[in-house]
C-alpha cells in the first residue's frame, strides 16, 4: 500500500572503522560498526496528535506499548484490538474519527487497570467519540438509540408512561414518590431495562417485593425518571447526557430521599460520579450493597439448590471497587453453591453492553468472532454453574440470547440477584 | 438552487392512541416530526451540499414541538426556518397546503419538497396539494433526485422495487419517500445552540380554515385483543385459517 | 354522467394492476347503489390492448398515446382531469399507490372536488361517504362528503379483485389523445437487480428464528416461500451463524419491513425483532411457546410445531 517500511539510518549516525584490529583479533568493517542514538522509522503523527490533542484525549500519547492491556482486553479475545493496538494505528496514520474501531471498547476499564503509563480508554473513547457525534458520524444502529433517548428518555423508545406498567397487578404497593408528598427513606431509581423489558420487569418485581419484605420505606419516580445518561456519555453524546443530568436533577431535587437506589450500575456511576459536578449530590447505593448490608433481616429461608456463579459487571466492580456484596449474598443463598469463573472481580470479563456496546452489536459483529456475552456465557458454563446470577439490568437479556446462541437452552439460567433471593424468601418471582 | 422544506408535526406513532369525540384525544398526545418529512430535509440538505444555494424549512406552529423541529432543522444545516403561527389547532391537509402556498408565494423557490404523506392526511396529500396550488409540477413517491440546470433528474418508487426516471423542469414540488441517504444525526449540543442562538422566525397568521368539505361523523380504534387471535387445532387447521388469511390480505 | 364512477385504470409495462380491479369491485357496487354506469379511463402505452382486460367496467375510455412513456405524473394526472372535467362523475376512484397519489390529488385539486385518502370502503347510499384509515391503521375514521361529487382514493385490499374483472358491458370508446404541455419527461424504467432480494419491498415475508433449529431445515422454509411467492427473511439469530445473508434480516440491527404478510416461524418476538416489523399489516406468528412475546404483537397465532406447519402449508399451496 505504499508505507516504506525500510529501515532508515541515518549514515551519519553509524561508526564503523574500514580497518580495525582488537588484540590480534581482526574486526574490520561491520564487527566494528556501532550506533549513536538515531531515528529508525519517521512517522506522521497527525493522526495521533488529532487524538491527544482533545480534552481527556492526553493519554493515548503515553503507550509505550507493552502489550498488558492486549491480554486483558475483552474485545481482543474475541477480535482484534486494544489500546496499543489503536496506538500502533494512530501511528501510522488511521483516522481514528472515522474508523470501526471507535465503537468496539466498551469501556469496561481492564486495559486501565493494568497500564502501567495509565493510559485512560475511559476518557480517550469518550472524547474521541464526542468529536465523532458533532459532526453527525454515529454508526446507525447508536444514533437511533440516541434519538429515541433524547425524545422518549429512555433508550428503548418506549412512552414514559409505561415505567409503571411492571408494578401494576402485583401484590404489593410500588409507591410512586410524587403522590406520596412526604420524605422516604429510599428512592429507588429503577432505570430504563428494569423497567420495560420482560426480564428487567420480573427482576424489579422481584426486588419490590424483597425491599416490602425488609419494611423498607421506599418509593420509586414513576413517568418522571428518565435514563441516567452515563452509557450515552460514554458513547460520545455529552449533549445529550447534560440535557438528561439537567432533568434528572431537577426531578430528583423536588424530592427528600436519604438513599438513592440504583439497580443499574451505570446510573450507580453516573450519580456517584459524573451529578455531583452539575449539581446533583446524592447518597447513591447500589441495591446489592444496600441489600448485603441488611443480609441477617432478608429471612433467608427456602433453599435455592444448585450451582451458582456470579458476573461482575464492569462499572460495580473494577470501576467503583463492589466485589463483595452480591458475593454475600449468593453465598447466603441456602443450598446454594457458589463458584468463581476463572475471569473475576478486578479481572472480569465485560459482557458487552457498557460504553454504548448495548446498541452496537451490529457493529461489532463485522469485527468479532462472537459477542462478548457469549464468551463469557461458555466461562460461566465451564464452572459448571447451572445458573449465573447478575445484578446489573444490561446482562439479564445480553446472556439469555447468549445462553441461546451458544446452544445452552437448558444448561444455563440466568438471573438477576432479587430473583435469587426472592426465591430463598419464599416470595413469588414472576 | 433555493429549496423550500415543509415539515408537519404527527401525533407520535408510539403513543397509544385515544378518541375523544370525533378527533384523537390530543390533551397529552406527543408529536413528532413526519418522519417522510425528515426525508425531505435530508434530501434538501443533500442537494444543497451538491449546488449550493439556500434550504429553508417552514412549519405550521400547530404544536409544542414544533420550535424544536426547527430548532433541529437549523442544527443539521438549513439556512432559515420559519414557524407560521403558535398555539394553532390542528388543520386539515387543505388548510395546511393553502397556508403552505400563501408563505411559499414569491418566495422564488426552485424547489419544494416534503415528505410524500403523513398518517392524519385525511383529505389528500399536503406536498401534492401545494403543488396544484402554485401551479407547478410535482412527483410523489420520489427516492432519488440528481439536481441540475434549471431541472432535477428524480427516481419515482413503484412497487416491488420497479422505479422510473424522470426530468422535471423547475420550479417543482417532489413529495419524498425516501432520501438518498438516512436523515443525518445531529448531536444534542448543536439542537441546544441552535437553540440558544436564536434563528427562529415566527410568523404571524390567523388560525387557517379546514377545507377538506368532509366531516368525520365518527373515529374509533379497530377492535384489538389480547395480542395475537390464537389459531386452535392441529396443523391442518393451522393451515386452514392462515390460508383465509393469505386470501383477505389480498396476497393470495 | 351525474351518477357514473370514473375509475382510473393502472397499469405498468403491459399489465393492470390488481389495485385496478379492486377498484372496479368497489365501482360496481356503487354503481349499483346510484343506478350509474362504471366508467375505466386507460391512458398511455399499449391503452387499447389494455381495453380488453377490463370487463368489470361498462364503458372503457382509451387513450392510447406513447407519448408519456410507462407513466407520467403530470400527463396522466392531466389527461384524466380532463376525463373528468367532460364526463363530470359523481364518484372517481384512483388506488392509494405511487400512481394514484399524482393522479388524486391532482384532479381533486384541479376540479374542486373533494378528495377522501387513505379509503377502505365507499357509500354512496344517503349522499357520498366512505370509511378511512388513519395514524398508521390504527384508528378509523368514518367521513360524510359536503358535495355531490368526489375522489376517493382507495387502500389496496379494499375491496376483491376478483369482483372487478368482468360484470361490466365493456364498451371501448376512444378517446381524445392530445397530450399536453409537459414540464416531466419520462426518462426509463429499471427493474430491481436480479440479485438478492430486497425484503423491504416485498408483500409476504416468511421469517425464520431460532426454532428452525439447523441450516438443514431452511430448504424447508424455502421452499414454503417459494410456495407462497414469498420472500425468506430472519431474525438475527439465523444471520448471526451466517445461514442467510445480512440482506434478509429483520429487527434493530437489521432492517425495517412492512409486508402485507410476515409469517413469523419460530420467532420468540425479542423487543429487537420487533421494532423491524410490527407494523406488517398481517402477522401470524407460529412458536411451540404460548407464551413467546411475539404473540402479542402478532395479530393471528398458533402454538405448534413449526416442523408440522411448514410441510402442511407447502403442500396445500402447491396442491
Amino acid at each position: 500500500m505504499g508505507r516504506d517500511v525500510s529501515p532508515k539510518i541515518d549514515p551519519s549516525a553509524v561508526l564503523e572503522h574500514e580497518t580495525y584490529e582488537l588484540d590480534g583479533v581482526d574486526i574490520s568493517g561491520h564487527w566494528n560498526r556501532m550506533f549513536e542514538q538515531r531515528v529508525i522509522f519517521d512517522y506522521d503523527i497527525a493522526q495521533l496528535d488529532r487524538v491527544t490533542d482533545l480534552d481527556g484525549g492526553e493519554s493515548m500519547g503515553w503507550c509505550y506499548q507493552c502489550s498488558q492491556c492486549i491480554g486483558v482486553c475483552p474485545v481482543d479475545m474475541v477480535g482484534d484490538y486494544g489500546p496499543r493496538k489503536i496506538f500502533r494505528k494512530l501511528q501510522v496514520g488511521m483516522d481514528f474519527f472515522q474508523s470501526d474501531d471507535l465503537w468496539l471498547c466498551t469501556t469496561c476499564g481492564n486495559c486501565l487497570r493494568v497500564c502501567p503509563k495509565e493510559v485512560d480508554m475511559l476518557k480517550i473513547m469518550p472524547a474521541v467519540r464526542k468529536e465523532a457525534v458533532l459532526e453527525g458520524q454515529v454508526p446507525a444502529e447508536l444514533q437511533d438509540v440516541f434519538e429515541k433517548t433524547a425524545r422518549y428518555g429512555n433508550p428503548l423508545g418506549k412512552n414514559a408512561k409505561r415505567r409503571t406498567a411492571w408494578t401494576k397487578g402485583l401484590d404489593i404497593e410500588v409507591p410512586i414518590i410524587s403522590e406520596l408528598d412526604r420524605k422516604v427513606d429510599v428512592l429507588w431509581w429503577v432505570s430504563d431495562y428494569p423497567s420495560y423489558h420482560p426480564r428487567g420487569m420480573e427482576a424489579s418485581r422481584s426486588l419490590a417485593r424483597v425491599l416490602t419484605k425488609l419494611g423498607i420505606d421506599f418509593a420509586i419516580l414513576g413517568a418522571e425518571e428518565r435514563h441516567d445518561g452515563d452509557s450515552m456519555l460514554r458513547a460520545g453524546e455529552e449533549g445529550l447526557f447534560e440535557m438528561l443530568a439537567e432533568q434528572n436533577i431537577e426531578t430528583l431535587n423536588k424530592y427528600e430521599f436519604d438513599v438513592l437506589l440504583t439497580t443499574d450500575p451505570h446510573a450507580f456511576n453516573a450519580f456517584l460520579h459524573e451529578y455531583p459536578q452539575r449539581g446533583g449530590t446524592y447518597n447513591v447505593m447500589h441495591y446489592s450493597r444496600f441489600l448485603a448490608d441488611r443480609i441477617d433481616d432478608l429471612g433467608l429461608s427456602e433453599e435455592v439448590l444448585g450451582t451458582v456463579t456470579f458476573h461482575d459487571p464492569c462499572y460495580l466492580g473494577r470501576q467503583n471497587g463492589e466485589y463483595d456484596a452480591p458475593r454475600d449474598l449468593i453465598q447466603a443463598l441456602p443450598g446454594a453453591n457458589f463458584v468463581e469463573m476463572w475471569r473475576n472481580k478486578q479481572n472480569g470479563y465485560c459482557c458487552g453492553g457498557g460504553g454504548g456496546g448495548m446498541w452496537l452489536d451490529g457493529k461489532a459483529a463485522d469485527h468479532q468472532s462472537m459477542r462478548l456475552s457469549e464468551k463469557r456465557v461458555l466461562e460461566a458454563v465451564e464452572t459448571g454453574a447451572d445458573t449465573l446470577c447478575v445484578v446489573c439490568p444490561y446482562e439479564v437479556s445480553r446472556f439469555e440470547d447468549a445462553v441461546k446462541s451458544t446452544n445452552n437452552d437448558g444448561a444455563l439460567e440466568v438471573r438477576d440477584i432479587s430473583e435469587l433471593l426472592a426465591a430463598a424468601m419464599g416470595l413469588s418471582t414472576d | 438552487m433555493n429549496i423550500a422544506v415543509l415539515l408537519r408535526a404527527v401525533p407520535d406513532p408510539v403513543e397509544e392512541l385515544e378518541i375523544d369525540g370525533v378527533d384523537l384525544d390530543r390533551d397529552f398526545l406527543g408529536y413528532v416530526l413526519n418522519e417522510f418529512d425528515d426525508h425531505a430535509l435530508e434530501e434538501g440538505l443533500l442537494i444543497k451540499e451538491e449546488t449550493g444555494g439556500t434550504v429553508t424549512v417552514y412549519a405550521l406552529g400547530t404544536a409544542d414541538e414544533v420550535e424544536q423541529m426547527l430548532h433541529t432543522a437549523l442544527a443539521k444545516g438549513a439556512d432559515t426556518a420559519k414557524m407560521l403561527g403558535s398555539d394553532l389547532d390542528v388543520v386539515d391537509a387543505h388548510g395546511q397546503a393553502e397556508t403552505f402556498v400563501e408563505a411559499l408565494t414569491g418566495g422564488g423557490f426552485d424547489l419544494v419538497l416534503s415528505g410524500v404523506q403523513a398518517s392524519d392526511e385525511i383529505d389528500g396529500q399536503v406536498a401534492m396539494l401545494v403543488a396544484a396550488g402554485l401551479g407547478f409540477p410535482h412527483v410523489s413517491v420520489v427516492v432519488g433526485t440528481k439536481p441540475a440546470d434549471g431541472s432535477i433528474r428524480v427516481t419515482k418508487e413503484y412497487w416491488a422495487g420497479i422505479t422510473a426516471d424522470y426530468d422535471v423542469a423547475l420550479p417543482a414540488v417532489l413529495g419524498i419517500q425516501t432520501a438518498r441517504e438516512a436523515p443525518r444525526y445531529v448531536a444534542v449540543a448543536r439542537i441546544r445552540q441552535a437553540q440558544e442562538s436564536g434563528n427562529l422566525e415566527e410568523l404571524d397568521i390567523d388560525q387557517p380554515e379546514n377545507g377538506s368539505r368532509m366531516t368525520i361523523t365518527e373515529m374509533r380504534l379497530p377492535e384489538e385483543g389480547e395480542g395475537a387471535e390464537m389459531i386452535e387445532g392441529d396443523e391442518e387447521a393451522a393451515v386452514d385459517r392462515v390460508l383465509e388469511l393469505l386470501q383477505a390480505a389480498g396476497v393470495r | 354522467m351525474a351518477n357514473d364512477i370514473l375509475v382510473f385504470v393502472e397499469h405498468l409495462n403491459g399489465d393492470i394492476t390488481d389495485a385496478t380491479y379492486e377498484l372496479l369491485a368497489t365501482a360496481r357496487s356503487l354503481a349499483a347503489q346510484t343506478g350509474g354506469s362504471v366508467d375505466a379511463a386507460v391512458i398511455g402505452t399499449g391503452a387499447s390492448a389494455l381495453a380488453d382486460d377490463l370487463g368489470g367496467a361498462d364503458r372503457i375510455l382509451v387513450a392510447d398515446t406513447d407519448a408519456l412513456g410507462a407513466f407520467n405524473p403530470q400527463g396522466h394526472a392531466e389527461m384524466f382531469a380532463s376525463l373528468v372535467e367532460t364526463r363530470q362523475p359523481a364518484i372517481t376512484l384512483v388506488p392509494y399507490t405511487s400512481v394514484g397519489m399524482d393522479i388524486g390529488n391532482h384532479v381533486a385539486a384541479t376540479s374542486g372536488q373533494p378528495l377522501v385518502s387513505y379509503c377502505l370502503s365507499v357509500d354512496a347510499g344517503d349522499g357520498l361517504s366512505g370509511t378511512c384509515q388513519l395514524y398508521s391503521g390504527k384508528v378509523q375514521a368514518d367521513v360524510q362528503v359536503e358535495a355531490d361529487r368526489a375522489v376517493f382514493a382507495m387502500l389496496a385490499g379494499a375491496a376483491s379483485a376478483d369482483d372487478g374483472r368482468s360484470g361490466g358491458a365493456a364498451v371501448i370508446e376512444n378517446v381524445d389523445t392530445a397530450v399536453p404541455d409537459l414540464a416531466i419527461t419520462f426518462i426509463g424504467t429499471a427493474e430491481p437487480e436480479a440479485g438478492d432480494v430486497d425484503i423491504t419491498t416485498e408483500d409476504i415475508l416468511v421469517a425464520i428464528g431460532r426454532g428452525i433449529e439447523s441450516e438443514d431445515n431452511i430448504e424447508e422454509a424455502q421452499a414454503l416461500a417459494d410456495a407462497l411467492g414469498a420472500a425468506l427473511a430472519a431474525s438475527r439469530p439465523i444471520i448471526d451463524q451466517g445461514w442467510l445473508p445480512k440482506t434478509r434480516q429483520v429487527g434493530k440491527s437489521g432492517l425495517s419491513v412492512k409486508p402485507k404478510v410476515y409469517l413469523a416461524l419460530g420467532i420468540s418476538g425479542a423487543p429487537e425483532h420487533l421494532e423491524g416489523m410490527r407494523d406488517s399489516s398481517t402477522i401470524i406468528a407460529v412458536n411451540s411457546d404460548p407464551q413467546a412475546p411475539i404473540f402479542g404483537v402478532a395479530h393471528y397465532g398458533w402454538a405448534g410445531d413449526l416442523f408440522d406447519f411448514i410441510p402442511e402449508l407447502t403442500d396445500r399451496l402447491e396442491g
